[in-house]
Order: structure tokens, then C-alpha cells, then sequence
């Protein structure tokens, strides 16, 4: 699934337990997709010895919070979902 | 959700930051230096690095700075590559 500025993505919630990138304050969080960095390689088999490909893309995601401020990470983009 | 002992962002705490600077002692510089130049060989990379620091059991991760989590991602990492044997390096440091 590719996005594009300004879709509506959820933080997947699945359970993983190796190496990965994503927050688990994030997981199962409503956000919007900002841009696409770029693709790199994937630390999660990279972590394991693997060259890492392929590459993964990489989001900007933003996430509101009360009172108008917002988080900003960097996502992958198979921990992102199409928002309901 | 399972969350290993590295992912803390957003864990309740009343504690403050401490934000105070400190200097580095010569090992920690010698230990970013190590890093740094077995990944430009290499021989280890980032996201090894960070696996390593992450499978540190809760109180070890806990009670240790952050150069300390670095030589045990390290060795651990370069034990699991053969570059070192298992205890070589606790014995030549105590021999």
C-alpha cells in the first residue's frame, strides 16, 4: 500500500517481537501520512545479518494531541494502514 | 502489546529530565570510536547494534549508561559473529 500527503493512516498494532523501528506509543494511533522520504533498507531483517532488502518506505506521519501540538515520526510503511 | 526494555517513549513518570551536561569520559569516546569503525569495516551494523542493546534484560538496560549499553551490544553482537570467543574479552582484561 503506497500514500500519498495528507491520507489518513493508523500505527499497525500487531505484535512483533524482534528488532523493529516503531514506537509502541504509536501503535494503533490515527495519523496522517505528511510525505514519503524515501525507501532503506529494512532494520528488521537487517538486525538479523540480512542486507535489509528490500527497501521499505519510510513516512513522515503526523499525530494530533490535545491542545493543537503534534507528534511527528517516521514510520514504515508496512506498519501503516489505510485509516476507516 | 509487548514492549521491549529501549521502546519508553510515552511510560507515566513523575521523575524529571535531567537535563544537565556532562563530559565524556575516554572510554566512552574510545567506544563510539570502535563503533563507528567496525560498522565503516563492516563487520556490524546500526540496526545489529540496536538489536543487541534492545535483548539487554529490564534491570541490566536499566542500572547502566548509555556507552556501557554500547560495549554490550558490541561484544555480544561480535560474539555471535565468532569475532570473539564467548569470555574472551573478560579474559584478557583480567589476565
Amino acid at each position: 500500500m503506497t500514500f500519498a500527503a495528507g491520507d489518513d493512516v493508523v500505527v499497525s498494532s500487531r505484535e512483533h517481537t524482534g528488532h523493529h523501528r516503531t514506537p509502541g506509543y504509536l501503535k494503533g494511533r490515527r495519523g496522517t501520512a505528511l510525505r514519503a522520504h524515501d525507501a532503506f533498507r529494512n532494520p528488521e531483517t537487517r538486525a538479523y545479518g540480512s542486507d535489509g532488502l528490500p527497501k521499505e518506505r519510510l513516512y513522515l506521519v503526523s499525530f494530533a494531541l490535545p491542545g493543537g501540538d503534534r507528534v511527528l515520526a517516521d514510520i514504515f510503511e508496512h506498519w501503516l494502514e489505510t485509516a476507516a | 502489546m509487548t514492549r521491549a526494555v529501549h521502546d519508553r517513549g510515552g511510560w507515566p513518570t513523575d521523575a524529571p529530565i535531567d537535563r544537565r551536561e556532562h563530559d565524556l569520559a575516554d572510554w566512552e569516546l574510545l567506544m563510539d570510536a570502535l563503533e563507528n569503525a567496525l560498522e565503516a569495516r563492516g563487520v556490524m551494523n546500526t540496526d545489529e547494534m540496536r538489536r543487541g542493546i534492545e535483548s539487554m534484560p529490564l534491570q541490566e538496560y536499566e542500572s547502566v549508561s548509555y556507552y556501557e549499553r554500547w560495549l554490550f551490544t558490541t561484544e555480544t553482537i561480535l560474539e555471535e559473529k565468532g569475532v570473539l570467543l564467548p569470555g574472551e574479552l573478560d579474559e584478557r582484561v583480567s589476565s
